[in-house]
């Protein structure tokens, strides 16, 4: 794993990215980039290809038949499309999907999972592994009984902390959060958001949120994302300022956008 | 001109409530032709579900009146169970034993799943998972001809493909056994395990797959850790309508496996099955004729095998379930 903690400069890199779904191109070459250690929020209305840009960042696109990505990703330097195995490039990316999913397996397993598929063995190492990830997720408590039942039996909420404690199970550099707080209350939000400000030093975390007070509090940049384009991607003190660079960000996030 | 308007308004008002008690009366007479209808189909289902019922409580008392003469008088329920000698048109000293035919069924069976069974669920593993659409497409017509092929003509492919080949590959006298028994079964209940496996495998969600994608699973990974778990109860039926029909089949074995009664101690041994023993001797015997009883008393063992199987196949997919 290769820290680029302390050299300044990018940790992802998008250039000219495009992303088509069969004729339909959804993503028209965008580029921008995210910086080590920083909440790097990605906002904009439905449909604007925000998840669809996460998924060309771990590759998982791919699974969609019909889609065609041209231009590049990079992750510390590195072209997602030449890495030695995607299934790696996969763990070394944290995935939250705004629809909490459970996987049909034990609470343990279901945070075991990325570790096993890397091949972690040792009982006392996941044990500890999947306490702090549930921990940190603001899970543990509530499950901590009860880690052999299955973990499509949780609640919405809590599933979808166990999709956070899970993508935090393979120790990733990046984190994206893809609308994570839909199914959560805004107490847990809250302890969650508290957590992600903590992993900031551990972790590139890039947060896909139609809450724009969300982006406002966490992240130290902003992206607008609309229609397959950037309207302004800048730090926060400029996105949410009274003169950002479009008239477009100030409707948005003023929340009177046509 | 403000009158013209008021009474423009008056008319439509008083049109549009002479058109809604219209329509109310018709809704009212539509509601009543809806609840008889509704009420008549309901009937109709229930009907069905209860005529499911009497009609196998029938087959069964039908087939327990047949020979429930000699069951209760005269049978030896012993020699019947644990003897291995079938002479049912002996002169001299007639013995019903069907042990033999119980082991040739079990012996068959056993064998034809432990081909199908991996055979089946690999198929259905691969055309839903690995598969490019259109392979999958075609592999689906394939295997539905499969699956409409009759009996009578796999009996004839174990007579006249698998017979030589065996004797060939395996270097043995004959053709005509346990395997090619098997064998014939097996290819016979894999279509139907891979169609009900492959509805089962689809029918877990595409997100399961992409959120073990993003944890950085392999395909095969994707496999055995999210769908066989996931799909586990649709293949355990898939498997169980499998061996239904295995257990179930007559024709084909009865030309595969050799007729002979017989314990067997190889795959390669011959042997004769239950449903082939009645299939063959059931239009020589003298209706009412103590052999005739017997075969309907195998009817009744056959009966009670397959009852215990569905049973116990129950418990076992309960047991799943509630786990
Ligand atoms: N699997 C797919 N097949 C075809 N088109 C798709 C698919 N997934 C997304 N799209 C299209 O891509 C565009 C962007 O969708 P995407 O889900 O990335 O938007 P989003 O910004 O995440 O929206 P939301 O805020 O609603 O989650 C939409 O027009 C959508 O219809
Ligand atoms: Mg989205």
């Amino acid at each position: 794993m290769v820290m680029t903690a302390d050299s300044p400069g990018k940790k992802i890199e998008v250039d000219g990215l495009r992303l088509r779904y069969g004729a339909k191109e959804v993503i028209h070459g965008i580029s921008f980039h995210v910086e080590p250690h920083e909440i790097f929020a990605i906002i904009g209305p439905a449909q604007s290809g925000k998840t669809s840009l996460l998924r060309c960042i771990n590759r998982t696109i791919e699974f969609t038949a019909g889609t065609r990505v041209g231009g590049k990703v990079l992750v510390d330097g590195e072209d997602v499309q030449q890495v030695k195995s995607v299934y790696e490039l996969r763990r070394r990316i944290g995935m939250v999907a705004p629809l909490p999913v459970g996987l049909p397996l034990s609470i343990y397993d279901n945070v075991a999972f990325a570790p096993r598929a890397a091949g972690v063995r040792g009982k006392d190492d996941l044990d500890g592994l999947i306490e702090r990830c549930l921990r940190q997720a603001a899970l543990w408590d509530e499950v901590k009984d009860r880690l052999d039942s299955l973990g499509t039996k949780l609640s919405g909420g809590q599933q979808q902390r166990l999709t956070i404690a899970r993508a935090l199970s393979h120790q990733p550099e990046v984190l994206c959060l893809d609308e994570f707080s839909i199914a959560i209350d805004p107490v847990t939000t809250m302890r969650i958001e508290d957590v992600l400000k903590e992993l900031k030093n551990e972790m590139t975390i890039i947060l896909v949120t139609n809450l724009v007070q969300q982006a406002r509090r966490l992240a130290s940049r902003t992206m607008f994302l609309w229609n397959g384009n950037i309207v302004e991607v800048d730090r926060n003190e400029v996105i949410f300022s009274d003169a950002p660079a479009s008239k477009h960000t100030l409707d948005y996030v003023n929340g009177i956008f046509g | 001109m403000g009158d013209g308007a008021i009474d423009l308004a008056a008319a439509a008002a008083e049109r549009r409530q002479r058109a809604s008690v219209v329509a109310r009366g018709a809704a009212s007479r539509r509601r009543r032709w809806e609840l008889v209808g509704e009420s008549a189909l309901e009937w109709l289902i229930r009907l069905c579900g209860v005529s499911a019922i009497v009609f196998v409580f029938g087959i069964f008392f039908f087939v327990l009146r047949e020979g429930a003469g000699f069951l209760f008088h005269g049978l030896n329920l012993r020699q019947f169970l644990f003897s291995t000698e079938w002479y049912p048109t002996s002169q001299s000293n007639v013995r019903y034993g069907v042990l033999a035919l119980i082991v040739g069924t079990f012996s068959v069976t056993t064998l034809a799943m432990l081909i199908a069974v991996p055979f089946g669920l690999g198929a259905a593993v691969f055309v839903s998972e690995f598969c490019s659409r259109r392979m999958r497409e075609g592999l689906k017509i394939v295997i539905e001809l499969l699956a409409a092929i009759p009996s009578v003509v796999w009996g004839f492919i174990g007579l006249g493909v698998l017979n030589p080949l065996i004797q060939k590959v395996f270097r043995v006298p004959v053709g005509l056994n346990v395997l090619n028994g098997a064998l014939l079964l097996a290819l016979m209940s894999v279509p139907i395990m891979v169609s009900i496996g492959e509805d089962a495998l689809k029918a877990v969600p595409d997100s399961y797959r992409e959120a073990a994608l993003a944890l950085g699973a392999t395909r095969w990974q994707i496999v055995y850790r999210v769908l066989l778990p996931a799909a586990k109860n649709g293949l355990l039926a898939a498997v169980l309508l499998g061996v239904g029909r295995a257990v179930g089949e007559t024709m084909a074995v009865l030309m595969a496996t050799g007729h002979a009664v017989n314990i067997p101690h190889s795959p390669f041994d011959p042997v004769r099955t239950l449903t082939a023993t009645i299939a063959a001797e059931l239009g020589e015997a003298a209706a009412g004729s103590q052999h005739y009883q017997v075969l309907f008393i195998i009817g009744i063992l056959l009966f009670s095998i397959t009852f215990v199987v569905n049973f116990t196949a129950d418990l076992v997919v309960k047991g799943i379930r509630k786990r």
